[in-house]
């Protein structure tokens, strides 16, 4: 990982509905009056008879792509991750989920890296909200790859699929020849340390505490959850196995995120402390995106310090 | 303009399906007689003289689509489907128990002919603009009627879907706003007064039309003219009478989601017998 290649998933995003854009006429795309913060705008310059600006009418949005998605069109719903899964959580539950509909939810500007905004826009709490609802399948890319990997996989699966992407830049982790797999995490390193689950924009941090702490002979794992929902069952139990500390760490509220699933598969499988890292039972604030996640200690900083802690 | 025999077939139709209704409602023990029966001579003539369905092709890509976006209405629509033969009348006794795919609100993927699932007010007309835009993508000329309650369009997502109706210019959307004046709490001006209808739809862009929808000429004429009717979407506003055909029901508030006991089944039965 070179932590000087970055880019947002928000972009990767964008061009990637382009590519698909190409491949399948089917694909059409909707945003609420956010294309040029989401993305799909590259994929509105390229295909503008198959994009839909609905305003500022997220509810309706949601519908609309439903409406679609019943005559066979695969439509890529857009806007900020609280909008799309706050304001337009019924729609999702009940005209796309619940007739198992085949709705892409591609929210951007998920978690607190939204920045300057403040906590009104920083969504905590989506991977909650979507996870729970029978159906979905929910996508949480850490980086580039990962993320042009998950929505060109959310047009294979016939259903509903939630990715959520971020705003600010991040490095770049995987390759062209890297191979992923739904439901199926990425496990960095065989130490025995601590395994450190993360998703999203905080893989590269654990990576980065990882790499710090081989430096002083500590060795532990980091495991991508690319997919939240179906997660990784037999990948949480083999570590709880093999490690003496499990952590996870989120830029989520610690509440039904990532550390909640993992934590569901361990009480019934293998019981085992779990250590939460994420966003506390609290909303977010203004600020820059690293002085957030430094607030947050959600950075390479705590996740050594957590694993350094005695029990 | 209908001629007498076809003005009474219909009328048949749609004693039969009032009957069914009630039958329906009284087996299950729970449902929503008030506006299923209101709905049910709009639901003839769409069923029996305008939409272009096959029952035994009930998929086909070209298919006119009827979004109930008042779900709990489901009575009329599944009485009709029966009665179109989408699915066996024998099944409309299971209405509601615990076997059954005639779940209480519409579900798209248990019961043929069943275009969208609905349940949660609101939704269907946003619903209905993407099935539209859909067909427009494919350049074909299918139909889109969206049943909606007068009570129904106090939710706010009802006015963000006609303004996207409007602003794409979705001349194959058809909404019919079930005016019968009442809804559970009460009469819909004294809830929240959602009058005028016909204006608001008007002020959105849509052609409207205000009919009486107990009249199936009327109804049918408003069809055809909202058919003719290019470059933006049409709303018809049919003033209807709550709970029509059983003499207790109608205007009645109370009967809104309330099954009858055994006489009162008993005396609506009498009152729908030729």
């Amino acid at each position: 990982m070179d932590i000087n290649n970055k880019k947002a998933t928000r972009q990767s995003y964008g061009e990637a509905l382009v590519e698909l854009g190409k491949k399948n006429n089917d694909i059409v795309v909707l945003d609420a009056d956010l294309a040029n913060a989401t993305k799909t705008n590259l994929f509105q310059k390229e295909f503008p008879e198959r994009f839909f600006d609905m305003g500022i009418s997220e509810q309706d949005m949601l519908a609309t792509a439903a409406g679609l998605a019943t005559c066979g069109k695969i439509p890529f719903a857009s806007t900020f991750a609280v909008f799309a899964t706050g304001r337009a959580y019924d729609q999702i539950r009940n005209s796309i989920c619940y007739p198992n509909l085949n709705v892409k939810i591609c929210a951007t500007h998920s978690g607190i890296t939204v920045g300057e905004d403040g906590a009104t826009h920083q969504m905590l709490e989506d991977i909650n909200l979507m996870r729970g609802l029978p159906n979905m399948t929910v996508i949480s890319p850490a980086d580039d790859f990962e993320a042009k990997w998950a929505v060109k996989k959310a047009t294979e699966i016939n259903g509903p699929v939630y990715i959520r992407f971020g705003r600010a830049s991040t490095p770049i982790i995987y390759n062209e020849n890297t191979e992923f797999e739904l439901g199926k995490a990425i496990q960095f390193g065989e130490g025995r340390k601590a395994t450190v689950f993360a998703t999203g924009i905080m893989v590269a941090e654990a990576l980065k505490a990882k790499e710090e702490l081989e430096k002083e002979n500590i060795y532990i794992r980091v495991i991508d959850i690319h997919t939240i929902k179906p997660i990784d069952k037999e990948m949480i139990i083999k570590c709880a196995k093999e490690t003496e500390k499990l952590i996870s760490i989120e830029e989520h509220s610690i509440i039904g995120g990532l550390g909640t699933a993992i934590a569901e598969v361990l009480v019934e499988n293998y019981p085992a402390n779990l250590t939460r890292m994420g966003i506390k039972d609290c909303f977010g604030k203004s600020g820059s995106a690293s002085e957030l996640l430094k607030y947050f200690g959600l950075t390479s900083k705590e996740i050594i310090e957590e694993v350094n802690r005695r029990k | 303009m209908l001629n007498q025999i076809e003005l009474d077939n219909l009328q048949k139709i749609s004693k039969t399906i009032r009957k069914n209704i009630v039958e329906m409602i009284y087996h299950a023990a729970s449902g929503h007689p008030g506006g299923s029966l209101s709905i049910v001579d709009i639901l003839t003539v769409l069923y029996f003289k305008e939409l272009r369905i096959d029952v035994n092709n009930y998929k086909d890509e070209n298919r006119d689509r009827l979004v109930l976006s008042k779900g709990h209405c489901s009575p009329a629509l599944y009485a009709v489907l029966a009665e179109k033969g989408f699915i066996p009348k024998e099944d409309l006794k299971t209405f509601r128990k615990i076997d059954s795919y005639l779940q209480g609100h519409p579900d798209m993927r248990k019961i043929p002919g069943v275009d969208m699932t609905s349940g949660s007010l609101g939704q269907g007309l946003s619903v209905s603009n993407g099935m539209a835009l859909a067909a427009k993508l494919d350049k074909k000329d299918y139909r889109i009627y969206c049943i909606m309650g007068d009570g129904e369009i106090e939710e706010g997502q009802v006015w963000e879907a006609a303004m996207s109706s409007s602003h794409y210019k979705l001349d194959n959307v058809c909404v019919i706003v079930d005016n019968n004046n009442l809804q559970i709490d009460g009469k819909i001006e004294e809830v929240m007064n959602p009058y005028p209808i016909d204006k608001k739809f008007e002020s959105f862009g849509f052609k409207t039309i205000v009919i009486n929808g107990h009249d199936f000429n009327e109804i049918l004429d408003a069809l055809e003219i909202a058919k003719q009717t290019k470059g933006r979407p049409t709303a018809i506003i049919a003033k209807t009478i709550k709970g029509k055909g059983i003499s207790y029901m109608e205007n009645q508030v109370g009967w809104h989601g309330k099954a009858p006991n055994e006489d009162e089944y008993n005396l609506a039965i009498s009152e729908l017998v030729d």
